[in-house]
């Protein structure tokens, strides 16, 4: 076997701290190894160009690129040493700069680490073997998790482009968030204005399936192939009859459910529609409040359904659903007002938050677009923001600034002098962040033209005074503290993670951050993809974001699955187990082990029980590898032989002179 | 206002012993104002606390140190709890003061005085002897007509005793105060 080694530089990412041309030169002396040679940016077109003509040359057989990670870099040199003719398996890469260069400083050391790591890499290339990768069809039939505006976005992009949708929504209604605001910024154009055409072509598209109320139940499978099971969870209304007529809504004397979507600001029925653009636009019992649930008597909504829709007695259903990808487009949940005692937040009605605010302007809100005190009903015009409630705060493990919050809050002082001119709004803020297209206009418009008072400080406690709220707080810049007597205050509350994002994650085997946020599979460069092959990101969900982002993302991730599903047929990894017939005894153990069910057991001529991999389902996650007592299940291209053969290469010196020693 | 040299004012030593004495690291400080939004002190205070914090980045040890405001400090804590930063700023404003008056700079003698007058009672008996005390504080401070008008009420009601009630571990009260001052005593 002829191997070649490349060493790179990447410019002084490596060579800074690494002898690339001292690495090379050692190369030459390891096993089997007919060329070395060091590369300054062996990824670049010339770079590459240096690898295969080598390989031509010198006739090699294999190659090892020391440089970078191989998650950015192996798929091109792979191609590369594809293009000079070899099998794109005939390659190895060392990591000398994440592993190596960029960890320590001592020239020398790095050098001779690096020289180690180029060792391993070419013991384990002397056991590769040429593999090829098998084709499976792929189910062209996506599903996207969450019906906001970043999931709507999605599903419509994914329809129109001749994809088969199935939505998902865990609540009665799609539409998210931004069903609940009343305008967006920097336009103030009316949100369920541009959202409500969006809603409906969801509901109107003939390829979306939309199933509301529901939850991914699990998910088995694999890119182009995911079977999942959607929980619909009783609703005790049969969505085929009910008409959203409303009549049981009007009838029920349960007048004290707790109403999700007005945020609490006010009551609802035990039985309702969220909003009159509801879509679908059907009723739900909530059985925490529903007479015929607490007492086991009223019946009075099936006694008035003109359809007969009513089901006291549903129980939750499955449905189960083949897909070939999955969008994940789950948002995010508001920080919870409560934990800031000096705030007053669920202590005092006329502390409330951002988004019950937004209610309370919204003209399908409890109070019909009047801006009215909670305690009293009376018409505020005073009023105070405070921002910053639950970003940028590391005491309560929300250190990230949630971005939106900024604008939304601009958005409300100008509202609440549009509602109330005669009226005065007061913000205090930490810095404001603005940096989208027109948004830093439009916070100074708040200021200029509608006289909100900006305070650049914060705000140490609210407490009631009469009939108003005294609200204590810093002008820093003045150096001095300051006092408002407020009306009503405002909680500018951050976003964070989606109750339950963890969860679904674990189901989706993807994988979230410390606050619950789903990690992209590359922050610059792959924002919309995840580590699992298949599986894709929009909106809040990765991180917080305001409505053109989210939509961005939605369009993002649909064009991704557009892309993956532009061919009839996907190539498996190679990379998976292989049994040997000859040592296999068939004892099923690694069937049992498998977590994807890509191993059966199969019968040899001879009748003998065998075990049998499905290429295309096997992930290689190499369980069965070390379950299997015969060693007779092998991982392809990490085999126990080359894995031996990695730590030969690193320890074998290090113990000869510990004998000797 | 003199104009503050960021660069040549910056008393890099002085900032490395706040933070050694402290354990606090100044510069997670982001300038947001909750500290001195809650100081119940303020309206004493020269300088408001996050101004002192900011100094303190600043490195302009003269400012500070001869700031009012570090003896006004109550030490209430609403600073350090309020903080999004977990930065313990009253332990800083503590350390600040004893920095102070290791550099002679007591810009308000009679809390020196008094904390002094307390300290040393503490000592002597194990705990508070505020007759003692307050005669301690008087003879140093020479306000001899301070709180005067308070004298006949609170002995009447019994809470000022003529002679002090020493704990009984007071010797060990007393160790700890060698051992905190260094001054070899046993």
């Amino acid at each position: 076997m002829k191997i070649g080694v490349f060493v790179c530089h990447c410019g002084s990412n490596i060579a800074g701290t690494v002898d690339v041309a001292g690495v090379a030169q050692a190369a030459k002396n390891f096993p089997e190894v007919a060329f070395a040679t060091d590369l300054l940016y062996s990824c670049s077109e010339p770079g590459q160009e240096a690898i295969v003509q080598a390989v031509q040359e010198h006739d090699l057989d294999g190659v090892v690129v020391a440089a970078c990670t191989p998650r950015m870099h192996e798929p091109t040199f792979r191609r590369a040493v594809e293009r000079a003719g070899l099998n794109r398996y005939m390659f190895e890469m060392a990591n000398i700069r994440e592993h190596c260069s960029w960890v320590g400083k001592d020239k020398d050391a790095n050098t001779r680490k690096a020289s180690d790591l180029v060792l391993q890499a070419v013991e384990k290339l002397r056991f590769d073997r040429p593999l090829q990768a098998k084709s499976f069809d792929i189910n062209k039939r996506v599903l996207v998790v969450g019906g906001g505006v970043a999931g709507i976005q999605a599903a419509l992009d994914c329809a129109d482009g001749g994809l088969e949708v199935v939505l998902l929504e865990k609540t009665s209604t799609i539409g998210g968030k931004m069903a609940k605001l009343d305008k967006t910024f920097p336009t103030v154009d009316c949100s369920s204005c541009i959202l409500g055409p969006k809603m409906v072509d969801v509901s109107m598209h003939p390829n979306i399936t939309l199933y509301a109320y529901a939850e991914l139940e699990s998910v088995e499978g694999y890119v182009g192939n995911f079977e999942v099971s959607v929980k619909k969870k009783a609703t005790y209304v049969d969505w085929d009859k009910c008409t959203g007529c409303g009549l049981c809504m009007e009838k029920c004397p349960s007048k004290k459910a707790y109403d999700a979507f007005n945020e609490g600001i006010a009551p609802t029925r035990a039985i309702n529609i969220p909003f009159p653009q509801a879509i679908p636009k059907r009723a739900v019992i909530d059985p925490t409040y529903c007479r015929q649930f607490i007492k086991g008597k009223c019946g009075v909504c099936a006694k008035v359904c003109p359809t007969e829709a009513i089901d006291y007695e549903m129980q939750d259903s499955f449905v189960q659903e083949k897909v070939g990808a999955v969008i994940t487009a789950t948002g995010y949940d508001l920080f919870d007002y409560r934990k800031y005692g000096e705030y007053g937040g669920g202590r005092y009605p006329d502390v409330i938050t951002s988004m019950q605010y937004e209610r309370l302007l919204n003209a399908s809100g409890p109070t019909g677009g009047h801006i009215q005190r909670p305690s009293d009903g009376r018409e505020p015009k005073k009023v105070v923001f405070i921002q910053c409630v639950g970003s940028r705060d590391k005491s309560v493990d929300r250190p990230y600034c949630s971005g939106f919050c900024c604008m939304y809050t601009a958005k409300q002082t100008i509202l609440t002098k549009d509602h109330i001119p005669d009226s005065q709004s007061y913000v205090f803020y930490m810095d404001i962040r603005a940096p989208g297209k027109m948004y830093d206009e439009f916070t100074r418009r708040a200021m200029e033209e509608y006289g909100a008072q900006y305070i650049r400080g914060r705000v140490s406690q609210v407490y009631p005074y009469k009939d108003s709220l005294i609200v204590r707080g810093v002008d820093t810049l003045l150096g001095s503290q300051v006092e408002i007597e407020a009306d009503l205050v405002v909680l500018a509350v951050g976003a964070e993670a989606s109750r339950g994002a963890s969860e679904l994650a674990e189901k989706l085997r993807i994988s979230y951050d410390a606050y619950g946020f789903y990690m992209e599979s590359h922050p610059k460069l792959r924002p919309v993809e995840t580590n699992t092959a298949g599986v894709y990101l929009a909106g809040a969900c990765q991180g917080s974001k305001d409505i053109p982002a989210s939509v961005g993302q939605g369009s993002a991730a649909a064009a991704k699955v557009l892309a993956l599903f532009s061919k009839d047929q996907l190539e498996s990894d190679p990379q998976v187990a292989l049994v040997s017939q000859a040592r296999c005894v068939g004892c099923g153990k690694c069937v049992q082990t498998c977590p994807f069910g890509a191993i059966q057991l199969a019968e040899d001529r001879a009748g003998n029980p065998k075990a049998e991999v499905i290429e295309t389902v096997c992930q290689g996650c190499g369980l069965c590898t070390v379950t299997c007592p015969q060693s007779a299940i092998q991982l392809q291209h990490f085999t126990d032989n080359q894995i031996l053969a990695e730590v030969n290469a690193l320890c074998q010196q290090a113990m000869e002179e510990s004998f000797e020693s | 206002m003199d104009v503050l040299k960021l660069d040549s004012g910056y008393d890099a030593a002085f900032v490395e012993a706040v933070m050694n004495e402290s354990g606090q690291d100044p510069f997670a400080c982001y300038q947001c104002g909750n500290c001195t939004a809650g100081c119940p002190y303020t309206f004493v205070y020269d300088l408001p606390v996050h101004q002192i914090m900011r100094l303190l980045q600043a490195g302009h040890k003269g400012r500070i140190l001869q700031s009012h405001s570090l003896w006004l400090c109550a030490t209430c804590e609403s600073c350090t709890t309020r903080c999004p930063n977990n930065i313990d700023v009253a332990r800083i404003m503590d350390v600040l003061r004893h920095m102070a008056g290791r550099e002679g700079m007591i810009t308000e003698k009679q809390v020196k005085q008094f904390n002094d007058s307390f300290l040393d009672s503490v000592k002597k008996h194990g705990r508070v002897f505020e007759f003692g005390t307050l005669v301690k504080y008087i003879a140093r401070s020479g306000r001899f007509w301070s709180d005067a008008d308070l004298g006949p009420k609170v002995m009447r009601k019994g809470k000022i005793a003529p002679r002090p009630h020493d704990i009984k571990g007071k010797d060990e009260v007393a160790r700890i105060f060698h051992s905190v001052l260094g001054d070899g005593k046993k």
